[in-house]
């Protein structure tokens, strides 16, 4: 690995970044399974995290990774939270379809 | 140099397959590993951006912890496959026109935006912020002129400036770990 | 003596003060008392009057033409012009006041002995001393305004002393008749008034003479036009061709009312009125020979029909109208002295007559109550006597000789006998008449001779012959508060006319500075003659008779027509009624029910008024406020309504649209800002 690594190729980081972003926005709307509609929005941090460490190593800086890390703590906080509201629901309703929580319905 | 490209281009396209087949997959097992297959070309990307700790975070706790949750909820709840689209097929147009329209806002703008190299700050000053600490680490920054992630230089960030985020975020995971307890916990006996 | 003329206006006071204390007390007081006062405070009007006469007689004779002016208090002023109240103390208003505040007397003393036992005593009195107090307004005033105030206040209590006895209808019907002719006078009197202030500028009556001597030439329609309106007042109140009507009629209120008011002072008050305006009317002598002969016609034509009446009053109402005719001639036609004359002498013997009169009315009615109470057989007759018919009456010498004898002595009086006072007055007036205005002068001379012959004929019916009914058989003589006045009375129409006799001619000289013509024997034979012969031929046909079965009540029904048409007044009232009461009625009528009822108020206000209001109002409730307001307001309501109904679609309960719209809020934030920085 050269020293700049793919440090030139940041539009193209960024692009993928974009790209795998909306994929997972694309995701989020379309599936109906809840665990795979929070698999989407998974993606969406991971690609909002290769966009940070892009920059960071554009700039120079360390604060890109720094904001990583913390999204990545975030992250796992709220897979765990989340998991556990999936599970809890998956009890009364017998079902991971998110079409079937709608008792909000105004 | 040609090899940065080429490289970037498989890894690329691996990763965007295997988002697309994560979206439309029925299975959510082959959902999740497909995931993971994206998680990891990311980590290789974090490899190839001079963060060489933030990749192996983002295997060990994304791709091995979080997802390996995923996985255990999947076989728990046998939510392997789900039912074909029924209702609201007009989410999924909508959604795709969406998705086109930021694409293209994004291209316009990395295409017409900028330069493509941005200068880099000297590093040639650069030191530690704890006085004394990963002198390795720094000298090695100093002479290459390229600031890396090495985990004693995060943690030195992590420690100083970022300090109070870094307490807050523990009691964040701390609220987290409360609260999946809590809403798992099978409800007390009524009766008896 | 000049300080009497500052205390004159306690002549007017006495009498308010005597109705006020008779209005304030008389509840309390018995009929004495009420009388008392009453008669009291005309008698203290009586002695301040003399003592201004008599200080004006101790004046210089133009002095006393042009007389003292005792200012009272100024009424009002518009500007520059004023009118002030004050007294006009001169020979004239001192020739009134004696004639006023004496007959006046003496009838309050009379009436506290004829209005005995009626229930309304004390208002009698009242009314009888406001009239005095009244009627010396009128007599006193400097100016026409007040003099309009006396004028007026006489036609009120005349209007209240007629119908006194208002139980019966006849009686209100009387006094409306005279406050409705006595109005019309009075219009006049008040266009006169408004001429001469407008054309004056003032209305007090020097100003006023003054302005129309100097002035003579841009004043000279005005002064036509002034007399005339003002000799309408005079024909109303002083009863002449055409307003005398309600005279006669006035004779439905008690007998003291109509010596006083309708003898002796009102109905003089016209007389009067001329006799002051003297300056105006002597520039216009087209109008005072109009006046003259209205005034002749006038007396000539009552004194027909004075004698085919038939009630004792009614012959001397009529007579009244007669001699007022004679006095309106004589001021008219510029004799004023003669005419004033008259007037004193007049007051004196016709009140003598009415309260004659009314004395042989009491004595008849008491007889017929005598009747009635002790005899056991009551003829049907009885039911309706009229104790004023003279065809009841006769034979009263006998039963009531005092006053048969006071009653002839005012009968000669009023024929013109000498040396009675009638003759010296009524001859005086001749003179002037045969001097002045010839016309006037032979109307005046028939008709005193019928004056003669109707007296004749009521003395000889009602005092002697038979009796021609039980009760006035019975009659008794009256009580002495009633006989005494009478001979008071009688003295003074004999001696009173001495005063102005030729070569003593005191009251010419008195009035107008001047001894009065030198005596004309012609002229006083020729009207001797008449009054004698009018006598004569009275005795020769009313000669007492043994009473005859079946014969007329009246030997003059031989004249048939032409005496029911004496009788019956010439149809005048009737005449009038046609002319004037009926198409007035009618049209107040038509006034009343046509355009004020169906047209003003049926039809423009409930229909247009009502009907209009009522569909604008329809119109605006209902398509306007329920159709337009209302469904705008509800329009609102149900347009927010659908609104949030439209809203809630939002709100699927799906997740997966929740984040569809974050997703749009997403792109929409990231395309703005890339347009942003895209522009750049």
């Amino acid at each position: 690995m050269s020293a700049e690594g793919f440090s030139v190729l940041y539009p193209y980081l960024i692009g993928l970044s974009a790209l795998l972003f909306t994929l997972g926005a694309i995701g989020v709307l379309v599936r109906r399974n809840a665990l795979i509609l929070f698999m989407s929005v998974e993606l969406m941090l991971n690609a909002a995290n290769l966009a940070f460490v892009a920059f960071a190593r554009a700039l120079n800086q360390l604060d890109g990774q720094v904001f990583v890390f913390f999204v990545m703590v975030v992250a796992a906080a709220e897979v765990a939270v989340g998991l556990a509201l999936i599970v809890t629901i998956f009890k009364t309703k017998k079902s991971t379809n998110v079409d079937d929580i709608s008792a909000l319905k105004g | 140099m040609a090899t940065d490209i080429i490289l970037f281009v498989i890894l690329a396209a691996i990763a965007i397959v295997c988002a697309i087949a994560m979206i439309i997959t029925r299975n959510a097992v082959h959902s999740a590993i497909f995931l993971v297959i994206v998680m990891a070309t990311l980590a290789i990307f974090f490899l190839g951006l001079s963060g060489p700790f933030i990749a192996m975070v983002q295997i060990a706790v994304y791709a091995g912890a979080i997802m390996v949750l995923f996985l255990f909820v999947v076989m728990l709840l046998g939510a392997e496959r789900v039912g074909a689209q029924t209702g609201m097929k007009w989410q999924v147009p909508i959604a795709l026109v969406l998705g086109v329209i930021l694409l293209t806002v994004a291209g316009l703008l990395l295409v017409r935006a900028g330069p493509t190299t941005v200068p880099s700050a000297a590093t040639s000053s650069f030191t530690s912020q704890v006085p004394g600490a990963c002198a390795d680490d720094v000298k090695q920054v100093q002479s290459t002129g390229t600031v890396i992630g090495t985990p004693c230089l995060v943690g030195d960030q992590l420690f100083t400036a970022y300090l109070f985020p870094f307490e807050i975020v523990s009691v964040l995971l701390l609220a987290a770990m409360v609260g999946a307890i809590v809403l798992t916990r099978r409800p007390a006996e009524s009766k008896t | 003596m000049e300080q009497v003329f500052s205390i004159a206006w306690l002549i007017i006071v006495f009498p308010i003060a005597g109705l006020l204390i008779n209005l304030a007390f008389g509840r309390r007081m018995t009929e004495r008392g009420l009388g008392t006062v009453a008669a009291t405070a005309a008698g203290a009007s009586f002695f301040v009057s003399l003592l201004v006469v008599i200080a004006l007689i101790g004046l210089e004779p133009e002095a006393r033409l042009i007389g003292k002016e005792v200012p009272l208090w100024q009424f009002f002023s518009i500007g520059n012009t004023a009118v002030e109240f004050g007294l006009k103390l001169d020979a004239l208003s001192g020739t009134m006041l004696m004639v006023v505040t004496f007959v006046g007397t003496l009838i309050h003393i009379y009436a506290i002995g004829y209005m005995h036992g009626d229930p309304r005593f004390q208002r009698f009195f009242i009314y009888l001393n406001l009239f005095m107090a009244a009627m010396l307004t009128l007599v006193l005033a400097n100016n026409y305004l007040m003099m309009f105030f006396g004028w007026e206040g006489v036609g009120l209590c005349s209007f209240l002393l007629i119908g006194f006895w208002f139980e019966k209808d006849a009686n209100g019907d009387a006094a409306r008749k005279a406050m409705v002719a006595n109005r019309i006078g009075d219009y006049g009197v008040m266009l006169a008034m408004l001429a001469m202030f407008v054309g004056v500028g003032s209305l007090q009556y020097g100003d006023v003479f003054r302005a129309f001597e100097e002035g003579h030439g841009a004043l000279a329609g005005l002064a036509t036009g002034v007399t005339l309106l003002l000799f309408l007042g005079v024909t109303g109140k002083s009863a002449q061709i055409p307003l005398y009507v309600w005279l006669p009629d006035a004779m439905a209120g008690p007998t003291p009312v109509s010596a006083l008011i309708h003898a002796a002072t009102m109905v003089t008050a016209g007389v009067y009125l001329i006799a002051r305006s003297e300056p105006i009317f002597h520039l216009v002598p087209d109008v005072q020979g109009f006046v003259a002969i209205v005034g002749a016609a006038t007396a000539l034509f009552a004194g027909t029909i004075a004698l085919a009446q038939f009630d004792i009053k009614k012959v001397l109402a009529y007579s009244t109208v007669s001699q007022l005719g004679f006095m309106v001639s004589a001021v008219g036609m510029g004799a004023t002295a003669a005419g004033i004359f008259h007037l004193g002498t007049h007051a004196f013997f016709k009140a003598l007559l009415f309260l004659g009169a009314g004395s042989v009315i009491h004595g008849v009615e008491h007889g017929h109550h005598h009747i009635s109470h002790y005899s056991h057989t009551s003829t049907p007759s009885e039911e309706h006597f009229d104790p004023q018919d003279m065809r009841n009456m006769g034979g009263v010498w006998n039963r009531m000789r005092t006053t048969a004898i006071v009653y002839i002595i005012g009968a000669l009086g009023l024929a013109g006998v000498v040396p009675f006072a009638g003759f010296w007055s009524k001859d005086e007036i001749l003179l002037e008449a045969s001097k002045l205005n010839q016309v006037a002068y032979i109307l005046l001379l028939i008709a005193a001779g019928f004056t003669a012959f109707y007296i004749t004929r009521q003395v000889l019916m009602v005092f002697f012959g038979q009796p021609k009914s039980e009760a006035a058989g019975q009659a008794q003589e009256s009580p002495r508060v009633m006989i005494v006045p009478l001979i008071i009375l009688a003295f003074f129409v004999t001696t009173i006319g001495l005063i102005n006799a030729p070569g003593i001619s005191l009251f010419s000289t008195w009035l107008e500075g001047e001894a009065h013509g030198e005596f004309d024997l012609s002229i006083a034979a020729i009207s001797t003659a008449i009054a004698l012969g009018a006598i004569g031929l009275g005795i020769l046909v009313y000669r007492p008779r043994p009473k005859v079965e079946g014969a007329p009540d009246d030997p003059l029904r031989r004249l048939g027509l032409i005496f029911s048409t004496l009788n019956a007044k010439y149809k005048i009232d009737e005449i009038y009624d046609l002319l004037f009461i009926r198409p007035f009625k009618a049209l107040a009528r038509f006034l009343a029910d046509v355009i004020d009822g169906r047209f003003w108020h049926d039809w423009f206000h409930d229909t247009v008024i009502a009907r209009t209001f009522k569909w604008l109002a329809n119109f605006t409730a209902f398509p306007i406020d329920k159709g337009i307001v209302d469904r705008f307001f509800d329009g609102i309501g149900r347009a927010i309504a659908w609104g949030g109904r439209q809203l809630r679609r939002t709100q699927t309960g799906y997740v997966r649209n929740y984040a569809l719209v974050v997703l749009m809020g997403v792109v929409a934030i990231v395309v703005w800002f890339a347009s942003r920085m895209l522009g750049q």
